[in-house]
């Protein structure tokens, strides 16, 4: 006596596309609503958007004025230097990637000195220098449009990064009077809003500065930026700091460091590695806050796009050009927080 | 020589160092400061401002300057209150959406958190303010919405309640019941404790304000009557105004920071542990007890403290109204500096009345944590 013992297959409704459908969109009858609900809702806005952008938008606002967006009032026959640039970051990101998937161990502090060497370069390049004839000097004042955001935020980026540490650790000291002064500032400046302290050094610094010293205005933004940066990125490095085990230290006085070396060899790496998401998620907002220069006067992309509104053929394109910079912004912050994940994952944060 | 090699007494020569440099470089500053022949001085505050302002408290070219100081500063709170308010509400929705089962749900808060926050609040409010609301039709051609909510190029325009003869009668009323009410509520809590098994409260506080509601729904005679917006020739008569500046920089203020506290909320909300969601379930909560009574009093200690510091972000970022126009305390001040050339005098109040606001919001939300943690049993 045989039984046919027929294997029961799961019902239709719980795999497949039908049980996809099921347990993500129509679980209940309210997630049903909700589901046929935002569908008419997401159809409304990808119509209106989509109309919008292939029908009305006056795109020509951009790509006619595609060059100010980019490089401002940079003199066009120079723009070969901003490529240059562009091209020598490229290469040492290349490199540097290569370098630290195949965990070439020896050649990450050649790398790390070339970084440097590329950035000056980079300045020198960009600026140029009297009347060499071969890079006329550009002055600072006249940069412009996408690079003038890119350069605020890689030289806030850069200079604010030391300056936090030194802030983190000065306000970890043991001696008050420094303690005193780091904490001051760290917390005046986290408490008042960044515009105020561009306007500051825009119009205040001048008039505590000799009338021999003059700084140029975009100078003056950068310092403003770095300034203002650096008292975040202080706080961001002494919660790293405070994650440090007491051990570490004693068992770096233990081996015989001393207190500068302890700090440099032993608790800075793990309290900067530990911190990285935190910085990272700091650098990508001062990258976005470099768009209130605008306020003080200054054409960075957002700067151009209001300044392209008042041309006279193309009047009424708000929409287009502030869309245009919206999506420059968008992209990039993407590509950076894409990159900070994937840093996170390969220095395994969070992990022992 | 063996001072010098003394660590103590190293350490107090550099301290001592470090802060004469400090003083010196001070020192300099405001020397370079009185060589341009400027003073340091707050009477100017008194003076007539000559200029005048559109939005908030009423404003006359004669007042003094720190009148206008005011103006500003209480326009300022109003967006930051206004904005706090609007932006956890959103917040929290699309913080709870995104983490949704209902997969379009979820993706739809996920696209607006993403777009939101990678870019800048500056590009979203000229955006908001340049191509939508001043592309809003002329008054003539508004658009209406129920309400009636008139919108056009000049704001928004809608139906306000406002009081009449008979209002008066009512406020006693008003407070006696109010004042029952928490009466109620503080004897239910007590009652809880004694018990020590939960009592409801607040629908019996409720029952205090009902007597007053149907007294005033039956009694003849409207206490409040609605003021309808109506246009007469080119301008807006009865109902209240909202300027497109001011509803500009709290829309955009509301969208960018409700971005933000949705990530904050997630966190918290991924922060409980999956098994107090399963133990609930397992006792027959339905999801939004379950939510209600489970999840948020738990991740709620855990968000407050990053809600702070989007809460003293926003206010902070309210100085961005000055790129679209509306007056607030930074847009004041800096008309004020310009008009009475009091640089460092005007920044110095700019930069006290902002630390001072930041300083009160964390005081508030601290002892709200302290109130609110958990305690361990």
């Amino acid at each position: 006596m045989t039984v046919d013992v027929e294997v029961m297959k799961p019902p239709r409704t719980e795999v497949g596309a039908l049980g996809w459908l099921r347990k993500n969109l129509f679980g209940t009858w309210y997630d049903a609503l909700l589901t046929v609900g935002s569908v008419a809702f997401i159809c409304v806005v990808l119509y209106g958007v989509f109309n919008w952008a292939l029908n009305t938008a006056k795109w020509g606002v951009v790509t006619t004025n595609i060059k100010v967006f980019m490089v401002g009032r940079y003199p066009y026959s120079e723009v070969w230097r901003i490529w240059t640039s562009v091209g020598l970051f490229l290469v040492m990101a290349l490199v540097s990637l290569v370098v630290w998937k195949r965990n070439v161990t020896k050649a990450r502090r050649g790398v790390t000195i070339a970084w440097v060497i590329v950035l000056l370069l980079t300045i020198v390049l960009l600026k140029g220098f009297g009347d060499l004839p071969l890079i006329p000097s550009v002055p600072i004042n006249i940069w412009s449009g996408l690079m003038l955001t890119l350069a605020l935020g890689i030289v806030g980026i850069v200079a604010s990064f030391p300056m936090g540490v030194l802030l983190a650790l000065g306000r970890r000291s043991s001696l008050p009077v420094i303690k005193v002064f780091c904490t001051t500032y760290i917390e005046g400046i986290r408490g008042v809003p960044l515009i105020s302290v561009l306007f500051m050094s825009m119009l205040m610094i001048p008039l505590f500065l000799p009338p021999s010293i003059r700084l140029d205005n975009v100078l003056r933004a950068m310092v403003a930026m770095t300034l203002f940066s650096a008292a975040y990125v202080a706080e961001n490095v002494r919660g790293g700091l405070q994650a440090i085990p007491e051990g570490q230290y004693e068992a770096g006085r233990a081996v015989g460091l001393n207190e500068g070396l302890v700090m440099v060899l032993i608790v800075l790496p793990q309290a900067l590695r530990a911190m990285i998401p935190a910085i990272v998620g700091q650098f990508i907002s001062l990258y976005k806050d470099t768009s209130l220069v605008v306020i003080v006067g200054l054409l960075d992309i957002l700067g151009v796009a209001k300044a392209v509104t008042g041309q006279r053929e193309w009047i009424g394109t708000q929409k287009e050009v502030f869309a245009f910079a919206g999506v420059i912004f968008f992209v990039t912050c993407s590509a950076l927080s894409y990159a900070s994940r994937r840093l996170e994952k390969q220095l395994g944060v969070g992990e022992r | 020589m063996s001072t010098f090699r003394d660590e103590r007494f190293l350490r107090i020569v550099g301290q001592i160092a470090f802060a004469a440099a400090v003083v010196l470089f001070a020192l300099w500053c405001l020397g370079n400061y009185r060589a341009r022949g400027l003073s340091f001085s707050f009477a100017f505050l008194q003076d007539e401002a000559s200029f005048d302002l559109a939005e908030g408290m009423a404003f006359s070219p004669i007042d003094p300057y720190w009148k206008a100081f005011i103006v500003g500063l209480v326009n300022t709170i109003k967006v930051a209150i206004l904005g706090i308010i609007l932006a956890t509400i959103l917040g929290t929705i699309t913080g709870v959406a995104r983490l949704s089962t209902n997969w379009l749900i979820s993706n739809i808060a996920s696209v607006y958190i993403e777009i939101i926050r990678n870019t800048p609040l500056l590009v979203q409010l000229f955006f908001i303010y340049f191509a939508v609301a001043l592309k809003l039709p002329e008054l003539r051609d508004r658009l209406v919405l129920p309400g009636p909510i008139f919108l056009s190029n000049r704001g928004i325009h809608l139906v306000w309640w406002r009081p009449t003869a008979s209002f008066t009668w009512w406020v006693p009323f008003w407070i006696v019941a109010l004042v029952a009410a928490v009466g109620i509520y503080l004897w239910r809590v007590r009652l809880e404790g004694r018990r020590r098994r939960p009592v409801s409260r607040l629908p019996w506080a409720f029952l205090a304000l009902v007597i007053p509601l149907i007294g005033w729904l039956l009694v003849p005679g409207n206490p409040l009557y609605a003021d309808k917006p109506a246009v007469e020739g080119l301008k807006v008569v009865g109902g209240t105004s909202v300027s497109p500046e001011f509803a500009a920089i709290l829309f955009g203020l509301v969208i960018y920071t409700g971005a933000f506290i949705a990530e904050v909320v997630r966190a918290g909300i991924m922060a409980v542990p999956r098994g107090q969601t399963e133990a609930a379930r397992a006792q027959g909560f339905t999801e939004m007890q379950i939510l209600r009574l489970i999840v948020l009093p738990q991740a709620i200690r855990i968000i407050i403290p990053p809600l702070i510091s989007q809460y003293l972000n926003l206010t902070k970022n309210s100085s961005l109204a000055i790129a679209i126009g509306f007056l607030d305390l930074y847009a004041v001040s800096n008309t004020m500096l310009n008009q009475s050339g009091r640089i460092v005098e005007v920044f110095i109040m700019v930069m006290a009345a902002y630390l001072s606001m930041s300083l009160t919001i964390s005081l508030i939300m601290n002892v709200a944590n302290r109130r609110l943690a958990m305690v361990e049993r």
